[in-house]
Order: structure tokens, then sequence, then C-alpha cells
């Protein structure tokens, strides 16, 4: 009993401790002025940034932290007034805010960036860096992976076309490299980057465990809520020994919990798939929408993308520290892109294993990159399997294009609909 | 293909007829080039906005044609997509599922995540081969133009699995001559917009650029070959308007009737409408490795557009540049709706036009408006403000 107690939950609890650590640090950078590096999630590098003892900002969760605690508006009315039109994306919007505001942010002070690191992942990224060029007249580095170039043609190492992709790839490293040089004044160490390939082949093991987990019936975790903060976990501290540390642990949370028969809910009825970008506005409300009813998520495309594509689980060679970067970069980030553009086929197979009663896609006003697709790969996915789904926009930052009882609506006549489907199979 | 023009109507006629066949032609929502191509055997691949090498499609004796959407309505596209689009992806698409526009192929670029979403979206709806051409957005990398030779050598291999033949170095040296000498006569247009602007108006200057994506390349530059003496001869005289750099034009485009409204009280001495068109600034070297020199030409030898990054070419330095050479005294900041590259833009450029003291109108467009008049009566308030200033 005592060790339900210890364990479960654990990696909630130990995830907002390390994320609280985390923005502690960036404060005292910020206070005392030192360097730091701006990276997003997909494509983050912070396995070969840390080389160089840079702490990193992830400026998207800075922004999604502005709307989780409800004060995303205030922020993006001020980017507003500066210039920037209603129909971009929210993150840009909050961060140029942040950056307007000398780093105020409600977590803490955000160090200014000494450089930029980004993967054309999205394509925001690249306009977004752009605009802290023209802020701060630092060096920004767009490390260019080249996506899958149509649906199920996907190449690996030894086809001609992944080494031209893989061959760009590496020799942007070593550029990259040469500018984080520049900007630490220190020298690389190959032999610290090996220990954070380490470090994070750690996390990438954990993490696809831990998704496949989900497959328990009752679910360990909800991958709207639970998931989001082992998200953070992942993001910020990805090549870390706190981070391969806080992973294997929530790996032996989640075997215990699948072991023990202990669910993320104590009565799960639905099990749900989760498309897109979590609500943060109403980040717990619009989670109820759904666990009201019963409905948990056991896995999310959000758990994919936004963790780089790491849930691919490629694993770095640690013998070749620096091919294996540009090989697992180009895997990884490629696999975040795919998660966005091309899912339909991982979700369809994902239905049986994971006893999914249903989906629910949520696109969003604010990120384009995600939600361009989505209505043609629920029509897609419906064709090839007899499966409910849910379709309801809104946005990830912006409460003004966010209807809660909107959504309530369509979430209950889902479920109505899911509860008469049951019926009729019995 | 065929020898036989696609594009007869504006042949031994008068130069205002001829003009009002292209007009006539860039307005036809059927696309009857397209289908002429077709109805003779020839097959088609469509690329999206902004720029694509054409002369690797044209080497495979296919004929390219750039996909910039159209003011039709989006009957089934409209369920493809969700809200918070530019129109271009939704007209684009929608000339595919109501089989408009019958292609073999179509490839889409990175330029924004709507247009690298579309890719996937018009593959799961269609037959024929769709994908996306990676090009580089590390132009500053030394490596990347080693990678885009390889992209394009990629790109090259799915043309042939199209047409059915290799496309040998020959025959791509043979469509760079021909695409080189498109590009000086396009210079040359231009430079008859910026010199006597009084002699091309802005919606004449706009259609004949458009129908290069219309029509085999040879053909467009026979028709310009013809019609651009015939517009220096113009004996147009000099109006009281101001010069102005139109600026949004890159990805969606403006309705033709709205380059006409800018036209009667502004002389567009440049602009970036339908950019990729024109990406190529300088002739390319047809000697050597085409496809090497295709590469080094995208990078070192190129325009600049908000979707394309390139630490040398700032935008709002880039634009300020453009003002300065071709001597306009305003520009006219626009973005499509919806256009996330172009509105994100908008602030820098604003922001150095402000510094640099340019006067400048802002605003917003879609391809399928219809209504100009709100439009119109700002766009005279600003140039009256610059005149009688």
């Amino acid at each position: 009993m005592s060790d339900t107690h210890e364990i479960v939950g654990r990696g909630n609890r130990d995830g907002a401790r390390l994320f609280q650590h985390w923005f502690n640090q960036l404060n005292h950078t910020a206070e005392t002025g030192g360097p730091a590096a701006y990276v997003f999630v997909m494509g983050s590098l912070n396995e070969l940034l840390r080389v160089f003892d840079l702490p990193i900002v992830m400026p998207e969760i800075n922004s999604l932290q502005t709307a989780v605690r409800r004060v995303a508006h205030e922020y993006l009315n001020q980017a507003e007034d500066y210039g920037y039109s209603p129909d971009i994306c929210g993150y840009v919007k909050a961060d140029v805010a942040v950056q307007l505001r000398g780093g105020e942010h409600p977590m803490g002070r955000i160090p200014k960036p000494s450089l930029a690191v980004l993967t054309n992942a999205c394509n925001t990224y690249i306009k977004w860096a752009e605009i802290w060029e023209r802020m701060y007249q630092i060096p920004i580095f767009t490390l260019d992976v080249p996506g899958t170039r149509a649906a199920g043609k996907q190449t690996w190492p030894g086809d001609a076309d992944f080494e031209n992709d893989r061959g760009y790839v590496l020799a942007q490293i070593k550029e990259l490299i040469g500018v984080c040089e520049n900007v630490t004044g220190k020298k690389f160490d190959i032999d610290r980057l090996r220990e954070n390939l380490q470090h994070a082949n750690v996390m990438s093991r954990a993490w696809r465990r831990i998704l496949e987990l989900n497959r328990n019936t009752p679910s360990v975790f909800n991958a709207l809520t639970d998931g989001t903060i082992y998200l953070g976990v992942s993001n910020g501290f990805r090549g870390t020994a706190e981070g391969a540390r806080y992973f294997s642990d929530l790996v032996e949370e989640m075997e215990f919990k699948a072991a023990n028969g202990i669910g993320t809910m104590t009565d799960e009825q639905y099990r749900l798939i989760f498309v897109g970008v979590p609500c943060y506005p109403i980040f717990r409300r619009f989670n109820e929408l759904f666990s009201e009813w019963g409905g948990t998520f056991v896995n999310s495309t959000y758990l994919w993308f936004a963790a780089g594509g790491v849930s691919q689980g490629y694993e770095y060679d640690l013998q070749r520290p620096l091919e294996s970067l540009a090989t697992g970069l180009l895997i990884y980030v490629r696999n975040a892109m795919d998660s966005m553009f091309y899912q339909e086929e991982a979700l369809a197979e994902m239905i049986d294993p994971f006893h999914v009663d249903g989906i629910v896609y949520h696109p969003i006003k604010s990120c384009r990159t995600v939600s361009t697709g989505l209505a043609d790969n629920r029509r897609a996915l419906m064709a090839s399997r007899d499966i409910a789904s849910l379709f309801i926009e809104s946005d990830m930052m912006d409460r003004r294009v966010v209807s809660e009882a909107q959504l309530k609506n369509r979430a209950d006549a889902f479920f109505e609909g899911l509860a008469s489907r049951r019926l009729a199979a019995r | 293909m065929t020898a036989e023009p696609i594009f007869p109507e504006w042949r031994n006629r008068s130069l205002d007829d001829a003009l009002y066949e292209c007009r006539e032609l860039f307005e036809d929502t059927t696309f009857p080039t397209l289908r002429r191509w077709r109805e003779r055997g020839g097959k088609i691949v469509g690329h999206f906005q902004v720029a694509f090498p054409e002369e690797i499609v044209h080497a495979a004796g296919l004929l390219p044609f750039k996909v910039r959407g159209a003011p039709i309505e989006t009957v089934q596209a409209d369920s493809r997509f969700g809200s918070y689009l530019c129109s271009i992806l939704k007209s684009s698409l929608e000339l595919a599922l109501s089989h408009i526009v019958e292609m073999e192929m179509f490839v889409t670029h990175p330029i924004c995540d709507a247009a690298r979403n579309l890719g996937a979206v018009w593959g799961r709806n269609v037959s024929y081969p769709c994908q996306i051409l990676y090009l580089p957005q590390n132009a500053n990398s030394p490596h990347s133009a080693v990678y885009l030779r390889g992209e394009y050598d990629r790109l090259k291999r799915s043309i042939e699995e199209i047409s059915g033949a290799q496309v040998t170095d020959d025959a791509l040296r043979q469509s760079i001559a021909i695409f080189n000498q498109n590009r000086r006569l396009l210079r040359e247009l231009y430079q008859i917009k910026n010199e006597t602007p009084w002699q091309i108006s802005a919606d004449e200057a706009y259609v004949l650029v458009a129908l290069a994506g219309l029509l085999p390349r040879a053909e467009h530059n026979e028709l310009l070959e013809t019609l651009l003496p015939q517009i220096r001869a113009r004996n147009n005289h000099s109006k009281d308007k101001v010069r102005v750099v139109f600026e949004g034009g890159f990805c969606e485009q403006p309705p033709l009737d709205l380059i006409r409204n800018i036209g009667r009280s502004c002389y567009v001495v440049d602009d970036d409408l339908l950019i990729g068109l024109r990406w190529l600034l300088e002739d390319v070297v047809v000697d050597g490795d085409p496809l090497a020199n295709l590469a080094g030409a995208y990078l070192e030898k190129s325009s600049y557009s908000p979707v394309q990054h390139d630490l040398r070419k700032p935008k709002e330095k880039m634009l300020l540049e453009r003002i300065k050479k071709s001597n306009a005294t305003a520009a006219i900041i626009t973005a499509a709706k919806m256009c996330e590259p172009g509105l994100e833009e908008q602030v820098a450029y604003t922001r150095a036009l402000d510094a640099a003291g340019i006067p400048y109108f802002m605003g917003e467009f879609e391809e399928n408006m219809t209504s100009f008049d709100s439009i119109e009566i700002q766009l005279e308030t600003f140039v009256e403000n610059i005149l009688f200033a």
C-alpha cells in the first residue's frame, strides 16, 4: 500500500517539481544576464546545446503557460497592439509580448536569447525566429530537416535520397557547432555529446514504452492531461541525467499501475485518441468535457509531434555521435511532421491494440501546421475504419475563439452516439 | 510535345485585341490551354506557389502548370479543410476535385504550414502522385546547393516515371536556354513598367506574366517577343499618378479587378506578384551540370519572399531596396486573408517603412473578393494625401 502511495502519481509530482526547477533556472539566468538558447519542441537539439551549457528556453511552452494560467489574452492583446494580426499563431504573439515586457512571464523572468536554433518542422518557427533576429540581432540557425515527400514514401539509411537528406543535416549540425562555440566561447566536447545522447536514448526508450503501456485496460495515464506534464519534462530535460531518471521512474510507475490494474480514472468508460493540440485557455474544463462521461485519452498525436517525434524510438549510436545525431534528428523530426500531415494510417493501426472507442479531432485557429489537414484526415480515416469521431474547433491560446458551451454540446452528442453504438453492438 | 500553339487567339491581332485575348484566357476558369494540351496527348505537372524548377518538367516534354488558385466556388474543397485558412489552398484543390484541371502529378512546397499540408490532402483525394519538393530553408548552409541538386535529381526521377523517358542533360540545357529567354523577356516587361509605366497598365502587365504559368514557355516567349515592342511603341502619355511598389502577391493572387483598381490611381512600378515565375533574377548557366546550375541559381541569383528564409535577404531590407531601385514614392503592403507568412511580414515591413519615412497603404485581400469600393476610396485618399502633401 505504501508502494502505491509512493509510486502512483509520482510522475505528475516530479514533473511539476522539475518544471518549476527549470523555470527557476531560467529566472536566474535572466537576472544574472547569462546566455540562453531559444529552441522549439520539434528538433530542439538539446543534446547538442547542453554540451555548451546553454540554458534552454522553449517559447512554445512559455506561451502555452500563459494560456493555462489564464493570462494569455493580456499577452495577445499587447502583440496585436504592436501590429500582429489576430489571424496568426497565438504562441508567437504571446512570446512577442513576453519579449516586449523584458521577459516578464507568469512563471518568472525569461532570459533574452543569445542564440536561436530552429528546424523547419513548423514554418512559423522560421518567421518567429526572424522576429528575435530583428529584436536582438542574435544569430539564428535554421536547421533544415527535409520531411517525407509523400504518404508512405519514407526513406531510410542506405537509400540515396535519405543519404542526400542526412548529408545536409550532418553538414548543418557541424555548422551549428561552430556557431555555438562562437556564442559561448566554449570548445565542442564530443564526449559530453556522447553522454547527452546516452541520456536521450534512455528517455526515448522510456517514452516509447510509456506509450505502449497505455494499451492496458484501464489506461494508466491520460494522454491529454498527464501526457502534457510528461511532454514538458521530455522537452525541457532531454539529454540530461535528470530527464533520463525521471522517465525511468515514470516507466516504473506505469508498469506498476498496469500490473496492479490501477487506471488513470476510477470508472473508465470510453477510450479515446486525441488528434491536434489541447485547448489550453480552458485546459482543465476541456478535459472534463470528456472525463465526465468516463472518457479518457489513451494516446494522442500531440504526444508524438510535440515530443519532437521521439515516440518513433530511434536510439543514437554512441560510437558515431555526430553522424548518429544527424540520422536521429532526421528520423525524429520527420516523424513529428508525419504525425501532423500523414497520421491517418498510424491512427487506424492504433484502434485495435488500444481498444479505441472514438477519435477526437481538435483543429485550432492558431496552428495551421497541425490543423490544416485534419478534416480530410478524418474523412479518409472514417472511409477506411468504422470508428466514431468528433471534430471540434477552438484554439490553444485565444479564448475569443473558444466557445465552451458549443464544445460541450458537441462532446455530449458524441458520447450519446458512443453509448448508442455500444448498445447496438450488444 | 506539340508544335501547334495552344493559345493561337492573340496572333495576327492588334495590340489591344491581343491583350484582350490574353486577359480572356487568364480569366477563363476552365483553363482552356491546359485542356487543349491534354487533348493533344500532353501531360501536365501542377506545381503550387511559389518557386519551382519548371525547366525539369519542361525537359521531360511535360507542361508545368503554376497552381495559383482561381476565383471559383470551392464546393468540394471546403469539406477537406477546417476554418481559418487562406482561399488559394481551397480553390487550388477545387481545380483537382472538380476535374477542372486534370494533371499527371502535383508538387507542393513547404512554403508555409498550410501549403505543406496540401500535399497530403491532395494525395488522399486523387489517383496521381503528389509530393512535396523540399526546397532548402537554410539557404545559408554551404551544403544547401549540394542538397538541392540531390533534391532536384529526386524530382527529375519522379518526373521521368510520369513521362516514361529519361530526362537527359542536353534536354535540360535546352530547357534552361528557353527559360533564360523567358526571364529576359519578363525583365524587359518589368523595365517597361518601371521606366514608362504609362505604356502598360498594372493589370495588363500582370496578365502577361501570369500566362507563363498556362502556356509552354516557348509559346509564351513568342507572345512577349511580339507584344513587348508594340507596347513600347504605344502613344500613351504620362499621367499624374503615384509610383508604388505592391507587396504581398507572392502566393495567393489578388483579383485582377483589384490590380486594375490600384492601377487607376497608381503606377505599380514593381511588385512581388507571381514572384515564383520571376524568382531567378539572372540567366542560369547553360553549360555544365544543369541540375547544379539550377540549384545554384535558386540560392544565389534569386529574389526574396516571406516564405524563403535567407539571412542575407532580410525581407524589410529587400523591400526598401525594391522601392529605391524602382524609384517608387510609396508602397502598398498587402497580405492574403489568413496568410500567416504574409501577415507576419507586414509588421516588419511597416516598421521599416515608418523608420524610412516612406508612405504606405496597408490592407488584406482574398482572391474571391468582388467588392472594391471601400478599398478604392481608401486608396484614392492615400494617393491624394501624397500628391497634395
